[in-house]
């Protein structure tokens, strides 16, 4: 369908990944149906192209030290991770770290805002590549159909965080908890190093954002730079953290669902801490 | 199968006919339709009698009938609002009147997935508990939801009665609807930067489904959906149909102007079914009906070219 892009992708694709890149797409588990998509319209075709993109970012850009890779089970799974850096690159560099490292190599599935849904090209591209309409039967169907389920519990609030605030896991959402419970999903924390510093947020502007209808109007600095606008090419840390396993009333009273994900939290929190003390230097 | 008369109101369309010829053989079948029946089989009765007629009870009372399967929903955008209403509303209340009534133990409504209504926040896949939202953004389609909701009443109303509301997805083949419609034309519009998922069924296995339900023992609402679900541009690819993609703000404009002119067949609004998903979750039509469409999805969409 795509031609030159596509022999050129996937042999760039196949040296940085030591190994045939059709292989390993073959490897993965994905439920086709009689189209040649999933049922939410994932494309394995368009996904390679947005694979190569988040490959490039993960191994090049900010050349990722993963730790713990084996520590994704095969199967479904609930990937819980800290937010940060203003953009989500972090969801592109756990998608990159999911195919690449994990074994058996995974597609992540993610989900976006319904207003999304209403953008030409956007909804198209999300849809053709694995990212899901944000309500809990889209989740839990796609948990039941085995996939690997990436959320942010902090969402908007964490990613948007300032500078001063780095590192600091602001409150999680219970969904998750809750979907994990009632799906019988492995939880699998990730702590991401390195997104806080690739943009340097001084400020947000709380009523700039309300304004413009935007989550966060945060205030960069770099940007009136030249080339400020690419993100710092700080060294990223990825650590994923052993399953964690959670059962009981997913319907039960949000005091005990907040201890589980004070649970989650602190893990997360302690991975993170570790990790900066290990960390010597942020650009390598 | 053998479990007395079947009433079939709107019995002359396309869909009725092949209920018919699938039925006739098995049990007595009674048809009910304004519009004459053309090549009828020897062994059907057929009223040419309106809805909303007082007739409609006698035809009722004097054939003993043992169920009833409601395909007479009329859909055509052209016709005035009141008519729409009064055939629909006026003329299905009555038949379930009259049901009640005579004690028939049997009620199939055609009602349809487009009931959901295709929405940017709709789940991928709707369950039959989802909310009937179809007449939010198309005001239009707003008494096919009442026909739905009136059946759900019955059904409540009346737990003597085996209800079953059906809710197919698109169904395509020899019949005019607007998905067969559209996927007829030579040249396909689609809107730019927007691909949704579509659901498709055979029309046959609309009639497997209608028959199945006719089953003793089914009642409820049932989610009907075809071959797996697939994107609008490879349905059109395997139709080998031309596609032609438009900006939606222009589609809109030149829909809105042709429809005024009277040159289309398609509203407006119907626009919202290339833009978003409106797909079902047919699970309980498979473990409870016992329903699997037949035809898989290349035949399915061929189904529109074929003359009969």
């Amino acid at each position: 369908m795509f031609g030159a892009a596509e022999t050129t992708v996937d042999g760039w694709m196949s040296n940085l990944l030591g190994e045939d890149f059709h292989a390993r797409i073959g490897r993965v588990p994905v439920a086709l149906g009689q189209a040649g998509v999933d049922p939410f319209g994932f494309d394995p075709e368009w996904a390679r192209f947005a694979l190569a993109g988040c490959a490039f970012l993960h191994k090049k850009y900010f050349r990722t030290e993963v730790h713990g890779a084996d520590n994704v089970p095969a199967g479904p799974v609930l990937l819980i991770s800290n937010h940060s850096g203003q953009v989500p690159l972090d969801g592109a560099v756990i998608g990159a770290s999911m195919f690449m490292d994990v074994e058996p190599p995974r597609f992540i599935r993610a989900m976006v805002e319904k207003w999304t849904q209403t953008l030409p090209f956007v909804s198209l591209l999300f849809s053709r590549v694995g990212q899901v309409v944000g309500v809990p039967e889209n989740a839990k169907r796609l948990l039941e159909q085995g996939e690997a389920l990436l959320v942010f519990p902090e969402g908007a609030r964490g990613i948007s965080k300032t500078f001063d605030r780095r590192y600091q896991l602001t409150d999680f959402g219970l969904g998750f908890m809750r979907l994990a419970m009632e799906t019988k999903t492995p939880v699998v924390p990730i702590a991401v190093i390195g997104a806080e510093e690739q943009y340097v947020s001084v400020a947000n502007l709380d009523r700039a954002a309300r304004l413009m209808g935007m989550p966060a109007f945060p205030l960069l600095p770099q940007l009136v730079l030249p080339g400020g606008f690419m993100p710092l090419p700080t060294k990223y840390r990825l650590y994923y953290g052993e399953p964690m396993y959670f059962d009981g009333d997913a319907d039960d009273e949000d005091a005990v669902i907040e201890e589980k994900v004070w649970l989650v939290r602190a893990t997360i929190q302690s991975m993170l801490n570790r990790g900066l003390k290990a960390r010597k230097t942020i650009f390598w | 199968m053998n479990e007395g008369r079947v009433l079939i109101t709107g019995i002359c369309g396309r869909l009725g006919k092949r209920l018919t010829r699938k039925l006739h053989r098995e049990r007595p079948v009674l048809g009910v339709d304004r519009r004459p029946f053309a090549d009828k089989p020897k062994d059907v009765e057929h009223a040419q009698i309106d809805l909303r007629r007082k007739k409609l009870k006698d035809v009722l009372r004097s054939s003993d009938v043992k169920a009833v399967v409601h395909l007479g929903v009329m859909h055509d955008p052209r016709a005035s609002a009141a008519e729409h209403h009064s055939w629909n509303v006026e003329g299905f209340s009555k038949l379930l009147d009259y049901a009640a009534q005579l004690g028939i133990p049997k009620v199939v409504v055609l009602s349809s997935a487009n009931v959901y209504g295709p929405q940017p926040g709709n789940a991928q896949f709707l369950t039959e508990d989802a909310p009937l939202l179809g007449g939010a953004r198309f005001s239009d389609i707003r008494d096919l939801v009442e026909v739905d909701m009136l059946a759900q009443g019955f059904f409540w109303k009346h737990p003597n009665v085996e209800t079953v509301v059906l809710r197919p997805v698109h169904i395509l083949g020899t019949v005019h609807n607007a998905p067969s419609n559209f996927l007829r034309l030579p040249t396909i519009p689609t809107l730019l930067g927007y691909d949704p998922m579509i659901q498709v069924i055979h029309e046959a296995d609309v009639v497997q489904a209608i028959h199945r339900a006719l089953q003793p023992g089914i009642r409820g609402i049932f989610n009907i959906a075809g071959p797996d679900p697939v994107p609008l541009s490879r349905a059109i690819k395997i139709l080998g149909r031309n596609r032609l993609r438009v900006p939606y703000s222009l589609g809109k404009m030149a829909l809105n102007r042709l429809w005024n002119l009277r040159l289309t067949t398609f509203p407006p609004p119907e626009l919202d079914h290339i833009r978003y998903v409106c797909m079902v979750d047919d699970h309980r039509a498979r473990n409870v009906l016992g329903f699997t469409p037949a035809h898989d999805l290349e035949t399915t969409l061929h189904a529109v070219d074929s003359e009969r």
